[in-house]
């Protein structure tokens, strides 16, 4: 499956169109290498991005208990409404799916990045590199992907493939009606209708504490 | 003065979620008609204390606040939805809102790590990656480009995502209110990105954001050379902070999450780089397990803003029915009403600009003699894409999807003027 999702003809158009480049202006000033090198913190799938280092799931395991396990719990089960980054295979197509690093996330790269990024949830970018490392590692443990004594390196990072790798694919949208269909209906489109669901007998609204059996995320 | 307010329309229309809450049918308060005064109505036989006395001076508010009357109308939460209020979302109170333009401190909030307070002094913008130069600017460079003044709508992809399997939220409020729609002044990307130099390898740009989630996705380069816009006014006055302040990325037409607010740095590259935000989240579960990703485009859609459950029937005879249509591929061509759940259909007046991926404000005059009614309304955009109804959509996707949700929404009116979301055959 390709990584590059086809852009739609009319936005290619545009790129077209927009070739004309514009003539510099000299506004702004060139980027010093350790400028770039401070906020280029991001990471690919095929690795580009990642820094030289390694952690271990036994170090990943002290890390998380003590700087991510009080959202996430102890298994990175999920506490409250925390996310679960653990459990979850073969949920996908149930009536309660549940998205974890194992079940659901296609890449590592993605866990990586974004723990460098944004987590610990309130002290962002405070973790070493080597630290990320150990955490991915241990989260990929919790997932079953690799044994207890293994270690995450820059090394040996793009060849853990994460089980859903190959799970998702291109918006296919529209995929209803249009007029090229069928002109939308008028007059006596039904014989008769009836109420199906009401809002009322869940009553979540606000103002009201009882909890709800589903929820964005 | 207070002991006025009770005997006011506003003091009445205030008192409306209580009514509500209560579960206290309107009956008397629904009048019919064109009706004979059996007395002379004191708002007019009587002085008013504004009227008489003087009102406050000028820079009694060096920033204006609305009336008091409409301390009503704010964003609220629904708090059980997420963890914490700084991974969170409130709603822009649409029941309440008439034209296209949302006032500024209605606009809905998403944060991923609550609002980043930016010295603009200390902002900077860097472009690196695929670029001859890699390049910084400051708030004030970007205001030397070249600016444009563009109404676009922002919806979140999660938006109606909680009614996916069901009618859930007794208010227009809740069920769609995260959308908005403003002018904003900015400088087109590709403005910012020529000045760097793109490398011909170049196909992807990461926008990205300064606060402590460090917000990134990956926006295809035609799209960013297209219509995007690195804006730093929202309706004449600056960004507020909880909408990027100092700088936004404006996505025009996808869903909202791509708008990286702070913007602070965009990197070029030749591929995406699925980052959380693409992959574990706003990726569409279909019922066979798989997920649909690079979801962008918010397809039509409309919702009747009033009446509404926050928003009741309180007149027997002539009424006037409003909503909001929008797409983001496009113009909205077309809005049909329904008021008996979808047998037949009379198409709505569109008042106002019609702009591409912009807000839309409809009007559907009509008399009701108080029987209940199924209102719908349904949205055709200028592509020929049909808003579908909630079930066309599940057939499609079935019931895990969560994000993308633009099936068409009935309120149900009883009898009694009250308005509830349900769901109809």
């Amino acid at each position: 499956m390709s990584r590059f999702p086809k852009v739609p003809l009319a936005a290619a158009a545009c790129l077209a169109a927009s070739l004309a480049i514009a003539e510099p202006l000299g506004i702004g000033r060139v980027a010093l290498p350790e400028e770039v090198a401070a906020w280029d913190i991001d990471v690919r799938p095929d690795g580009q991005g990642l820094p030289v280092g390694s952690g271990s799931v036994a170090d990943g395991e002290v890390i998380f208990a003590e700087q991510c396990a009080a959202c996430h719990g102890d298994f990175a089960e999920g506490l409250d409404r925390w996310p679960e980054l653990a459990g979850g295979q073969d949920s996908l197509n149930s009536v309660n799916p549940i998205k974890t690093v194992g079940s659901y996330w296609p890449y590592g790269s993605t866990v990586f990045d974004y723990i460098k990024r944004a987590m610990p949830f309130g002290n962002a970018q405070s973790l070493s590199d080597d630290e990320v490392y150990a955490l991915t590692a241990f989260l990929y443990h919790m997932n079953d992907l690799v044994d207890a004594d293994f270690a995450l390196s820059n090394e040996n990072f793009t060849a853990i493939a994460l089980p859903n790798a190959d799970g998702f694919i291109d918006d296919p949208r529209p995929d209803t009606r249009t007029l090229a269909i069928a002109e939308p209906c008028m007059r006596d489109c039904k014989a008769s209708v009836e109420i199906t669901k009401r809002a009322a007998v869940l009553d979540v609204t606000p103002s009201d504490e009882k909890n709800p059996s589903a929820s964005i995320d | 003065m207070s002991d006025n307010r009770q005997g006011t329309k506003s003091g009445r229309r205030a008192s409306r979620r209580d009514f509500l809450k209560a579960g206290i049918g309107l009956g008397g308060a629904v009048a019919a008609g064109k009706a004979f005064a059996s007395e002379a109505d004191p708002a007019i036989t009587e002085v008013q204390d504004w009227n008489r006395y003087l009102g406050a001076g000028t820079d009694a508010a060096p920033y204006g606040m609305p009336s008091q009357h409409e301390a009503e109308v704010v964003r609220r939460n629904v708090r059980w939805l997420t963890a914490s209020t700084e991974s969170s979302v409130n709603f822009t109170p649409l029941h309440a809102l008439d034209g296209i333009i949302t006032p500024n401190g209605l606009c809905f909030e998403r944060h991923h790590a609550g609002v980043a307070e930016v010295d603009p002094a200390q902002h900077r913008l860097m472009i690196n990656g695929l670029v001859k130069r890699p390049l910084v600017f400051t708030v004030d460079d970007i205001k030397r480009f070249p600016r444009e003044n563009r109404i676009y709508f922002l919806e979140c992809a999660a938006n109606s995502g909680m009614e996916w399997r069901g009618a859930q939220l007794n208010g227009c409020q809740f069920t769609h209110g995260m959308v908005h729609c403003v002018q904003y002044t900015g400088v087109p990307l590709k403005r910012i990105l020529d000045e760097a130099g793109l490398k011909t390898s170049a196909k992807w740009i990461m926008p990205e954001g300064a606060d402590a989630a460090a917000m990134n996705r990956s926006v295809p380069l035609a799209k960013a050379l297209d219509d995007c816009l690195v804006a730093f006014k929202m309706n004449g006055e600056a960004l507020r902070p909880e909408q990027g302040y100092p700088l936004r990325l404006v996505v025009p037409g996808w869903e909202g999450n791509m708008w990286v607010k702070w913007l602070r740095r965009i990197e070029v590259g030749d591929m995406p780089w699925h980052t959380r935000e693409e992959t574990s989240k706003y990726t569409d579960l279909m019922d066979d397990g798989r997920s649909r990703r690079f979801t962008w485009v918010m397809d039509a859609k409309s919702v009747i803003t009033s009446p509404s459950p926050q928003a009741p029937m309180l007149h027997k005879g002539h009424n006037v029915l409003t909503g909001i249509a929008w797409s983001g591929r496009g113009k909205i061509e077309k809005v049909d009403i329904t008021l008996d759940g979808g047998r037949n259909w009379q198409s709505a007046r569109i008042d106002g600009p019609s702009l591409p991926r912009a807000l839309h404000r409809f009007y559907y005059e009509f008399t009701w003699n108080g029987e209940p009614l199924l209102m719908q309304s349904r949205a055709v955009d200028s592509t020929g894409y049909v808003q579908p109804s909630k079930d066309e959509l599940r057939a499609v996707r079935g019931l895990n999807s969560i994000y993308h949700n633009n099936g068409i929404q009935t309120w149900h009116v009883t009898s009694s003027g009250e308005v509830e979301n349900v769901e109809v055959s």
